[in-house]
């Protein structure tokens, strides 16, 4: 009886499920791209194309030669081919790079690309209440509102413009978070990085609007090596944005970015994701492969970073947006939600490292597998013997919809002093039938008990976002869900 | 009594699942105005019988039909047929986590609204209207803001049954073993509830082991189902013989 029921409720969910995704459109543009493969020769001429100072080009030929000494990480949760990282694209972008002087000079095809993802650089039609840079492969096409913000000494700009512009202090900070050898993916990026997001919030500011930055890979061999970069001086404040979107294609595709966060004395960053890349079609075939280091350093006394994402997308997902609490009283806070379906595998999670007395953190986690995915959570959080009266809460929940689906946690927890509390607490529920027929004999159709009962599971997470995000990201869960269920 | 009386027919129903006959040539009417017992040892296929004419997705009837106020409805979804007024009040209602009952029942409630082409109500006018309905069966308003059946006590859980059947004000209630594990206060309040609700144009059906319940809500019939078929049907005395006597005389 279970069995035949369960073949219902999966084909149903099968349906639900494989709704296409609407933004595997790919863009025709002319494109300045170097050959495929990685050497010396490679990393010299993005950094040339990219008119960078020596200072640069030094520290990329030095991950570069720690990465050739490096191997893949294998103890990830995560079964997957090889890379051939000769294959790969490292720099691509569209021609025509001169200097822009505002967003209108921008390709047309560019601006009809980020108008059917939903995006407006139209200065007229923008979102009200967020300035958006916006990474297409390799390079940044335009960021809006850097006028009105700089009035308030805000810097909001693409990385490769901070790096002109501000050289002083990207070979400051750049690495001071994530060190070059610190995994394998850090070491590449540290060596192809070709753009991402830098912004800068001086002391005492509370940034008037939220940021955000725009992701899209185009190229079917590109990989994308973006590098962010946010630094909240004292008293400062941030909410920060990220979104991403890629073509379908039925190759796999490389995406390995570092963001590194850096909040001062009472600062504040609030950074959040919303990441829908091309998940691989319903066999698991093509992808994004999503490797990502994400770190925040509190280093002042009573700043605080707090980490929120919902991972919808990419074939494999690997990434564990940390804390490194130095400051005194220094907070760290981690929202997930992580969606996977068909053949997704994501191990994604956190670090918190508690170094400053009186630390605190919070980790809520939230993992959905559907169809034959692998969802994991794995954490750590380390208590250091000079991180006195230190305190965690971890919360890991997960649900299965179907059954053939896998969720696992691995959390650890590490403690080297008494004065600390730690909490966990666990749970896995599924979705079975006998709870969809109950909606079903009430009257409420499958979709909506689905909804339902995601956006009750994700709440927690949910209202963490800004308030765009949470309509959006509450719109993609049950979009995404679409089908899977009986 | 005429046919326009007639609410709920199962005619000849064969029903199997993987392989397994379990309903077999069952037959049964039931017309407005009438309370019908179903009894019968553990396995009988007593909730089997609810699920199949609430629509369950797993089992598949093989031949007969189910005929509600003369149509036949087997080839309608569940959320049709409850719609169209069958109702089914669950052994063990399973906990929902994450939906509130507010939002729950307001939105059971507007799916029928929906299906009639009557307007939905906001969240505001729904309170108006299940408040009075919580009343009925002593459900504290504090009752909404809990998630559907979460931590309910056995007899919350059975009170919301009953809630649920009164709003939505359905003809045919199928109410399996909705005594069972309640105490005295609960199973008065229960079965107060359900008399209330009880009108000459509905019937409902009790699944149940106990003589009990049948105290409180007086059956026109009392059948006794066996093997997936209904073996003797007789009158509120019926069920007193079994239970001194167990099911064991009927078949030997």
């Amino acid at each position: 009886m279970i069995n035949q029921s369960n073949k219902v409720i999966n084909n149903s969910l099968n349906k639900l499920v494989n709704k296409t995704y609407q933004y595997g459109f790919s863009t025709n543009i002319e494109k300045d791209i170097i050959e495929k493969g990685l050497n010396e020769e490679t990393i010299k001429l993005i950094s040339s194309k990219k008119k960078e100072p020596q200072f640069l080009l030094k520290f990329r030929l030095k991950a570069y030669s720690k990465w050739k000494t490096m191997r893949e990480p294998e103890w990830a949760n995560l079964k997957f081919p090889a890379i051939d990282y000769q294959s790969i694209v490292y720099y691509s972008a569209p021609k025509s790079q001169k200097k822009l002087k505002d967003l209108s000079e921008v390709d047309s095809e560019l601006l009809n690309t980020f108008e059917k993802l939903g995006i407006s650089l139209n200065e007229q039609k923008r979102l009200a209440n967020v300035a958006i840079d916006i990474v297409f492969d390799s390079v940044s096409i335009g960021t809006t509102f850097q006028q009105e913000l700089s009035e308030y000494g805000i810097i909001f700009a693409s990385i490769s413009e901070a790096i002109q512009e501000y050289p002083q202090m990207i070979e400051k900070y750049i690495g001071s978070v994530v060190p070059i050898g610190d995994n394998y993916f850090s070491a590449l990026n540290s060596a192809v990085f070709t753009d991402g997001s830098f912004c800068y919030i001086p002391e005492n500011v509370k940034c008037p609007i939220d940021l955000s930055t725009y992701f899209r890979i185009n190229d079917q061999t590109s990989g994308q090596f973006e590098r962010t970069l946010i630094i909240a001086d004292k008293n400062s404040q941030v909410n920060y944005l990220e979104g991403c979107t890629a073509p379908q294609y039925d190759t796999n595709q490389l995406h390995a970015a570092i963001v590194e966060l850096i909040a001062l004395e009472n600062a504040v960053i609030n950074y959040s994701t919303v990441q829908n890349w091309y998940a691989g079609n319903q066999y698991g075939k093509g992808g994004i492969y999503n490797f990502v280091t994400k770190r925040g350093l509190c280093i002042g006394i009573n700043s605080k970073i707090s980490w929120t994402q919902v991972e919808t997308g990419s074939a494999i997902t690997w990434k564990y947006p940390s804390c490194l609490l130095i400051g005194a009283n220094a907070q760290g806070e981690f929202y997930s939600v992580a969606l996977t379906k068909n053949f997704q595998q994501a191990d994604t999670g956190t670090k918190m490292l508690h170094i400053g007395k009186f630390t605190k953190s919070r980790i809520i986690s939230k993992g959905i597998s559907a169809g034959n995915s692998k969802n994991s959570y794995r954490g750590l959080v380390q208590m250091t013997d000079k991180a006195l009266n230190a305190r965690n809460y971890s919360q890991c929940d997960s649900l299965l919809i179907g059954n053939c689906s896998n969720a696992n946690t691995f959390p650890i927890i590490s403690v080297q002093n008494s004065t600390t509390r730690i909490e966990h607490e666990a749970s896995t529920s599924k979705i079975g039938e006998e709870q969809i027929f109950y909606f079903l004999q009430r009257g409420i159709i499958l979709e909506k008990a689905i909804e339902l009962m995601i956006s009750g599971f994700c709440r927690e997470v949910f209202k963490k976002l800004p308030l765009e995000f949470a309509a959006e990201a509450d719109k993609l869960l049950s979009l995404k869900l679409e089908g899977t269920v009986g | 009594m005429s046919s326009k009386n007639l609410l709920l027919e199962i005619k000849n129903l064969k029903v199997s699942i993987e392989e397994n006959i379990i309903l077999d040539e069952l037959n049964l009417k039931v017309q407005k105005g009438e309370i019908h017992a179903i009894m019968g040892p553990n396995g009988s296929g007593k909730s089997t019988f609810s699920k199949v004419v609430a629509g369950h997705p797993a089992y598949s009837i093989i031949s007969g039909d189910i005929l509600l106020k003369g149509d036949s409805i087997i080839d309608l979804s569940a959320e049709e047929r409850s719609h169209l007024g069958i109702f089914l009040a669950f052994q063990y209602p399973i906990e929902i986590p994450g939906v509130s009952n507010e939002d729950f029942l307001r939105l059971s409630y507007n799916a029928k609204q929906k299906f009639f082409n009557q307007p939905e109500v906001d969240p505001i006018e729904f309170l108006n209207i299940v408040f009075k309905k919580m009343e009925l069966v002593k459900m504290p308003p504090q009752f909404l803001n809990r998630n559907v059946n979460e931590g309910f006590s056995g007899g919350e859980k059975k009170r919301n049954e009953i809630l649920q059947m009164i709003l939505l004000d359905s003809d045919i209630c199928i109410l399996d073993e909705t005594d069972s594990g309640l105490d005295i206060d609960a199973l008065k309040i229960i079965s107060n509830g359900i008399n209330n609700f009880m009108s000459k144009d509905k019937a409902i059906i009790l699944i149940t082991h106990y003589q009990r319940l049948l105290d409180y809500i007086n059956p026109n019939y009392v059948h006794v189902m066996q093997n997936g078929k209904i073996i003797k049907t007789g009158s509120f005395e019926l069920a007193k013989e079994l239970e001194e006597k167990g099911y064991q005389w009927l078949t030997t």
